[in-house]
């Protein structure tokens, strides 16, 4: 039998899984929560900072992990729960999933060459 | 004694003479500490003597008295009547052709099994003047748990994966395979890596853990797949960087 090219897409979905457990909830703490509730002082967020941190090749590279990796985990969880519901139409279901975070992926780097 | 009269609901085919299967129900009285198993008995011993279903150890040793209880792949000489309702409904294993009555035909299994090369594949024969293969406990450890499965089948029974497609592998002889892949003494992992990491082989698994969830020995056949895919995928990725290595 022939070896499966599946690895391509589960190694994005492994890794995006690491990076959505470990370190999207912190992302949601410091950029969604910690100014309102007061853990930071809104300066810490403030557009000059931010704009510094993803004009820095490192701060650049960084946002990108953190954005294109959990897409492609999202993508290939919710083409394995089509399929766990039932729905059979794999193919189509993969050019919806994959071309939603191919997507993404491009508009995150396209942002973030542009700033 | 406790007595309690328990309905078993028995799923009853006869290739011979049935169409299709059907359901007989046999009124039982139970003991305190019967298990599913032993009301079966029961019915082979004193109600009807055609029921067919197979049993051997009563003790969670053998694997072969694998049913459907109540909707549930387990084995019936687990299963204890005090924990259940006073309709039991068994049926033979989902997921397999049946054989007759209770008993179901496992050759799909059988050949799962053989096709991943679950025995040493060693590095060299060793005559036995030479003494015995060493292995430190922290080896054995790494493949302890996956050596305790009992072919039982129940995780086949469990795995919506395999009733969807029957070319999968499946959970017990995947993880099989990866207890010889983790043993010191093994070096087939290449010899097994074209079954097991073929579409058909671990890729077909969608990490449902059903199969974790019923095995009578907590054998956790996802676990074991899922550390597969990532040896596989550290293998595809190596094997584009260095095409020339022997895969």
């Amino acid at each position: 039998m022939a070896r499966s090219n599946k690895p391509i897409v589960w190694s994005l979905f492994a890794a995006g899984g690491t990076v959505a457990a470990f370190i999207t909830p912190v992302m949601i703490l410091v950029t969604g929560l910690a100014v309102a509730v007061g853990l930071l002082p809104a300066e810490a967020l403030a557009y000059d900072r931010m704009l510094a941190l993803v004009q820095n090749p490192l701060g650049k590279g960084l946002v990108f992990l953190a954005v294109f990796l959990p897409a492609w985990h999202a993508a290939h969880r919710l083409r394995i729960t089509a399929h766990d519901f039932g729905i059979r139409a794999d193919v189509a279901v993969m050019a919806v999933c994959y071309g939603l975070a191919a997507l993404a992926s491009v508009i995150a780097a396209f942002a973030l060459f542009r700033v | 004694m406790n007595e309690r009269h328990v309905d078993l609901e028995i799923l009853r085919y006869d290739p011979e003479t049935d169409e299709e299967p059907a359901f007989q129900t046999y009124r039982v009285p139970c003991q305190e500490d019967w298990v599913v198993l032993d009301a079966v008995n029961y019915v082979k011993d004193v109600l009807d003597r055609t029921l067919s279903y197979r049993w051997s150890c009563h003790m969670a040793v053998c694997g072969s008295c694998g049913m459907m209880i109540n909707g549930e792949p387990m084995l019936s000489c687990k299963a204890f009547v005090r924990d259940m309702p006073d309709r039991i409904r068994i049926e033979p294993l989902a997921n397999f052709p049946i054989e007759r009555d209770l008993v179901v035909v496992t050759d799909d299994f059988m050949d799962k099994l053989a096709s991943v090369k679950p025995y040493l594949i060693p590095r060299e024969e060793k005559a036995i003047e030479d003494g015995a293969h060493v292995q430190t406990p922290a080896q054995l450890k790494k493949f302890k748990q996956y050596t305790l499965c009992i072919n039982c089948t129940l995780c086949y029974a469990a795995c919506p994966q395999y009733a969807h497609d029957q070319n999968f592998t499946g959970p017990a002889a995947l993880a099989l395979a990866h207890r010889y892949n983790l043993d010191s003494q093994d070096v087939g992992r290449g010899a097994r890596e074209d079954v097991v990491a073929s579409n058909a082989g671990i890729w077909e698994c969608s990490f449902v853990g059903a199969c974790s969830d019923v095995c009578p020995h907590e054998v956790d056949p996802a676990g074991a797949i899922q550390q597969t895919k990532i040896a596989s995928t550290v293998d595809y990725f190596m094997g584009l960087l260095t095409p020339e290595r022997d895969r």
